[in-house]
């Protein structure tokens, strides 16, 4: 581990905060689970709007200051009104933004100064799938490429360690590799 | 009931190592073993085996390699004999066909029960290695029953398998050297590869293990490692014990015609999942690599090392372009699933309360309580301490602490 303290960085990141917080729940395991939420409410057509506030987590119920709004619909071209982008891509906007954090978190722990981070998500979809049409082929992502450019003080190499740690420890890198069980129901 | 200062369990390198520092230090104590000496190296290894460090390297207390290939690798038989012959050599006190069935704390005393009779002691080493069984993954039971599961303990050589396509999982070297085997045998062979330590056999004309040991890597401390939990969750190397293959890598076993998929991460009904995560495992593994020989480079310079060959740098780790992402294990391609998925200690017959929330043996460089001491385990006082070359300096730290507790405790 490369972690130069005596070089200041800033990233606007509070490592010490992430460090202590792993020591406390080395402690007390249970104070970790966390469950995220948002409710979503039909507007009309493929239009929907999320909206996201609570949480649990260190064993206790959190209320946000203010609630956040995540709306979805669909382009045109499926007839639709396009008045949000679409699930899909909402889901290729996390995974951007949980690696490009993690690439921060991880770049201020081993003393890296990062000046920009810029990345593009594409993911390829056979919409057959959505639409029914063959049942070879999957209604998710057949496969999702993402292309980081990071200006930092730091060698080629050590820039593409921070990619492949951020993707090691990522929650939308997980969740969009590995299987998930989804429980649906009706209330 | 026997009564001794210091019982040993387990008559491998580490219990032999640990009999002789004691016996140096006019402690007495006897070796319980349920077999016989080197129990493990001639039971439950497979029959092509080498270690995967070079016979200059076996070196224990008293005791070295002093044969003719000093560059050589041994054979698992091999290493049971030099095992037999260091037993005799420290004349070490050993109880074969012993099984340990309990160990209890009755006050300042150990009460340990065996099959043949009840001992009592003052001090526990134990010593009964870290891959007695092998860590499969709870999802295994929902393997369809069509499909045979072995796991390295169990696996000899590839006559042993039906005929058909095996699933190897893990990416160790016990992994891609079973790959390798059953490859080279006819079996269709997939490899599903999690997190992984790609290395090469030699660099710059010399062993990876030479360099290891003179740069001090091997001889890092507990101390050093800012994790202290993932150094000892490492995966071993990437290695086979032949001089001449440079690498039994990813690429190697794709060379070979091996499928290599992501993680086996589980099963919906009879299909198994693999991770989608593949290229980010190779590419850790690729940068893990290469900061290992930046280090020995820079090492060698400082050393002025000049004789050496120059640095050079590998290919990277081809991935394909879409690996698999899931498998129907009902349509007959795979006929066997070995889990070459790692290995941990059994120690079911301790019943004390010495270990953490996930059931791992807790210790503090090898010292787990008041006259109870661990050897052998990854990482438990250096990074060698697993090594045949690491543990008789542990054990001759444990004894120093087991006699100068004892003293303490007398006065």
């Amino acid at each position: 581990m490369n972690v130069q303290s005596n070089v200041t960085v800033n990233n606007g990141v509070n490592t010490e905060a992430l460090i202590g917080a792993r020591g406390a729940f080395a402690e007390a395991p249970q104070a970790a689970q966390f469950t995220f939420r948002s409710s979503c409410s039909w507007i009309e057509g493929t239009y929907s709007a999320n909206k996201i506030n609570s949480y649990f987590g260190l064993g206790q119920e959190h209320e946000r200051k203010r609630t956040f709004s995540i709306e979805s619909d669909h382009p045109e071209v499926f007839a639709a009104a396009d008045r949000a982008p679409t699930p899909p891509e909402i889901a290729l906007a996390a995974l951007a933004s949980c690696l490009t954090g993690g690439v921060a978190a991880v770049a201020q722990h081993r003393g890296i100064q990062l000046r920009s981070v810029q990345s593009t998500v594409e993911g390829d979809i056979d919409v057959q799938g959505i639409l029914g049409m063959d049942p070879e082929i999957r209604s998710g992502f057949s496969s999702i490429r993402v292309s980081f450019e990071i200006d930092a003080d730091a060698s080629k190499d050590e820039i593409a360690a921070l990619v492949a740690q951020s993707q090691k420890r990522s929650a939308m890198f997980d969740i969009l590799t590995n299987p998930t069980n989804v429980n649906v129901s009706l209330a | 009931m026997k009564r001794i200062s210091a019982l040993i369990i387990g008559a491998g390198q580490a219990g032999l190592a640990m009999s002789h520092h004691l016996s140096a230090r006019s402690v007495p104590n006897v070796i319980l073993e349920r077999g016989e000496v080197a129990n493990s190296w001639k039971t439950e290894r497979w029959d092509s085996l080498r270690l995967l460090t070079p016979n200059w390297q076996s070196r224990l207390p008293g005791h070295a390699y002093a044969g003719d290939d000093p560059d050589g690798f041994m054979s698992v038989a091999q290493t049971a004999k030099f095992l037999d012959t260091y037993a005799a050599t420290i004349t070490a006190p050993i109880e074969t066909r012993t099984t340990v069935t309990r160990v209890r704390r009755i006050g300042d005393d150990y009460e340990v029960e065996t099959n043949r009779g009840l001992w009592s002691c003052r001090n526990i080493v134990l010593a009964s290695g870290a891959c007695n069984r092998a860590s499969i993954p709870q999802f295994s039971t929902g393997i369809p029953e069509s499909i045979d599961q072995l796991s390295p303990l169990a696996y000899r050589n590839p006559s042993q398998l039906r005929p058909g396509g095996v699933l190897v999982v893990g990416a160790s070297a016990t992994g891609v050297q079973l790959a390798a085997e059953l490859r080279a045998a006819g079996h269709d062979v997939m490899l599903a590869a999690g997190h992984h330590v790609r290395m090469p056999r030699f660099y710059r004309g010399r062993d990876i293990q030479w360099w290891m040991d003179r740069s001090g890597l091997l001889s890092t401390t507990v101390a050093e490692v800012d994790d202290l939990q993932r150094a000892r969750a490492v995966p071993s190397l990437q290695l086979v014990g032949e001089a001449s293959t440079r690498f039994l890598d990813l690429n190697t076993l794709q060379s070979a015609g091996v499928e290599i998929v992501g993680r086996f991460t589980g099963l919906r009904d009879r299909t198994a999942l693999f991770s989608g995560g593949l290229a980010n495992a190779t590419a850790l593994s690729d940068l893990k690599m290469n900061r290992a020989l930046d280090g020995f480079d820079a090492w060698a310079a400082e050393a002025g090392l000049t004789d050496l060959p120059a640095p050079e740098r590998f290919a990277p780790t081809k991935v394909a372009e879409a690996p698999r992402l899931s498998l129907d294990l009902a349509r007959g391609r795979i006929s066997t699933i070995l889990w070459a998925t790692g290995f941990r200690p059994d120690f079911d017959w301790l019943h004390l309360p010495v270990f953490d929330h996930k059931s791992r043996l807790a210790h503090e460089g090898g010292v787990v309580a008041r006259g109870l001491y661990v050897l052998g385990l990854p990482f438990l006082r250096k990074r060698n301490s697993t090594l045949i070359d690491g543990v008789g300096a542990d054990a001759a730290a444990l004894a120093d602490h087991l006699v100068s507790t004892n003293v303490r405790h007398a006065a």
